[in-house]
């Protein structure tokens, strides 16, 4: 039995069995906590406040982008943007960096495991400038060569985009000498962590990331919550992403100064329920340690892994090592498209990813349309692991093959 | 019925043992239907005479419940009008939205037991790819009716 399973009051029921926290995790009581806990006793709308309320709510918010900065490892607190997701921070690099430095003729790169939200604002930049994007290619495992690394990135590239951790194969790079080859050519690295962050300890400074961002509720923290990290230099020479209010210093009938980074980029009445909930998230995660969480989560995936094993007609995909999956195993079952294998799963009250998982460009790559895919984290367990897999060596015979 | 009992009683054997997979040797029109997030992809394929269904198969991939009401949605079609195919298909897509009265789903005779999908949002558009498809090919006929194309033979 794992113990901290009981904080998590929707795991209490112990018939469901929650194998998609790469899409999104569960919130522990501390963190529902912590929001009600704002929303009764400090709320007022946070950064104007004239009163006693509206003072507390600003020092709730900015304590959480205090927290967050420190989570991360970054040097400053107003390095720190908060926006809704990851998807929404990497909107803005692109919108706001992208179409003001990236010129016709450069080179973005990125990498062919990119999540969806990491490629698409890409793409418009390079539509929108005359930029051309250039893709790195992983080897059959999800892994990438250094040797394809150093030749991909140039004097020509611009951006390097690329996700710490892939959100299908689990496999993580090193993003640390991705960062120094860009920079070696002159070039920013914009780093994906929604699934890195919740993980492992990420730390922006040592990495050498340009941009750094994830979503609060892959990390325990409430939905629409997201981080933005960038280096003061950049964040300062950027133009807002959005305007509106509490954006800026002076406004004329023509014009606008802009308020200091980092709200120049938090346009409007800001999320600070959900900075609240992402606080006291990164405190629970602190409490676990990653040490916990990367020891648990490889001994879950070495277990899958084991367990899938036996069972036949089942292909697994990405690394034949457990800890290069950060907890996520995605594979197919012979036969049996995705979408029917999670249906069937489903009337056992197992939860599970199917599709292209937001990342076509891999799938396409690895020659399936679909996949299945398990992700677990630190609350989950060996029997859940055992009752999965019994479930699943089912599926075929459900399906209507022999057993 | 639930979810495996379906499977098991119905669409596993539409899926592994499709009586209408297959191309037609001469149809008079094709249509290809695609669900792009799943990957569902097939091509109908009719043989529309008189305003009469007389032949229809289709072809493709994707997963067990598409393929499954594709291939029960020809039983019930080949050798009805079209305008009854129509109907049919009406009906159909108004049981999964779970707007259909007893005795239209009833008239559905084995398809029927696809109801249960309307209760999976997920795999609505699955279970709907073959008859859309049909719909499409219908209205189009129609509007090729319409424009007076078929009555200058």
């Amino acid at each position: 039995m794992n113990e901290y399973k009981q904080d998590f009051p929707i795991l209490r029921d112990p018939n469901y069995i929650y194998f998609d926290n790469a899409a999104t995790t569960q919130r522990p009581r501390q963190v529902l906590d912590a929001v009600e806990h704002f929303y009764q006793t400090e709320n007022a709308n946070p950064l104007r406040g004239l009163y006693e309320w509206s003072v507390r709510a600003t020092d709730a918010y900015e304590g959480a982008r205090e927290k967050t900065a420190k989570f991360i490892g970054a040097r400053k607190a107003s390095e720190i943007v908060f926006t809704r997701n990851a998807t929404e921070s990497l909107n803005l690099v692109a919108y706001s960096w992208g179409r003001t430095f990236v010129r016709e003729g450069d080179e973005i790169v990125v990498s062919v495991s990119e999540h969806h939200s990491n490629i698409l604002p890409w793409q418009m930049v390079a539509k929108e400038t005359g930029a051309k994007l250039v893709w790195l290619e992983c080897e059959a495992d999800g892994s990438y060569k250094m040797e394809e690394i150093e030749n991909k990135i140039t004097d020509r590239t611009r951006v390097v985009a690329i996700a710490e951790v892939s959100n299908v194969l689990g496999q993580p790079k090193p993003i640390r000498e991705i960062a120094a080859a860009a920079h070696r050519h002159g070039a920013i690295i914009v780093v994906d962590g929604a699934q890195s962050a919740p993980h492992r300890r990420v730390d922006v400074t040592d990495m050498d990331a340009d941009f750094f961002v994830f979503s609060g509720h892959k990390l325990l923290a409430p939905m629409g919550i997201g981080v933005l990290y960038g280096k003061a230099e950049l964040l300062e020479a950027m133009p807002p992403f959005l305007t509106g209010g509490e954006m800026i210093e002076y406004v004329t009938r023509e014009d606008a100064t802009y308020a200091e980074v980092p709200h120049k980029f938090e346009a409007g009445t800001v999320n600070a329920a959900g900075a609240v909930g992402l606080a006291a998230a990164i405190d629970y995660v602190g409490q676990v340690g990653f040490d916990f969480i990367s020891e648990q989560e490889e001994k879950l995936t070495a277990l899958l892994m084991e367990e899938l094993g036996k069972i036949p007609h089942i292909t697994v995909y990405g690394s034949k090592d457990p800890a290069d999956h950060c907890g996520i195993v995605t594979f197919n079952v012979d036969g049996c498209h995705p979408h029917d294998v999670a249906s069937i799963l489903d009337a056992d009250h197992i939860c599970i990813r199917a599709g292209h998982h937001c990342a076509q460009p891999l799938l396409q790559y690895m020659k399936v349309s679909a996949t299945c895919r398990a992700s677990m984290y630190f609350y989950n367990t060996e029997d859940e692991v055992y009752r999965f897999t019994a479930s699943l060596a089912k599926v075929r015979e459900e399906l209507g093959y022999g057993s | 019925m639930d979810l495996k009992q379906m499977y098991r009683e119905i669409v596993n054997e539409h899926n592994l043992h499709p009586t209408h997979k297959y191309d037609l040797e001469q149809p008079t029109v094709v249509l290809r239907g695609v669900n792009p997030s799943c990957g569902d992809d097939i091509s109908l394929q009719l043989k529309i005479e008189d305003g009469m269904i007389t032949d229809g198969s289709f072809n493709g991939s994707g997963c067990a419940i598409s393929q499954a009401s594709a291939d029960m949605m020809l039983d019930l079609i080949i050798g009805k009008s079209e305008e009854e195919a129509q109907k049919m298909g009406d009906i159909f897509l108004r049981m999964i939205k779970g707007e259909a009265t007893e005795e239209e789903i009833e008239s559905l005779d084995e398809a029927a037991a696809l109801q249960n999908v309307s209760h999976m949002p997920a795999r609505v558009k699955c279970v709907q790819l073959g008859w859309r498809t049909m719909g499409e090919i219908m209205k189009e006929d129609q509007a090729s009716h319409a424009d007076g194309s078929h009555h200058e033979d």
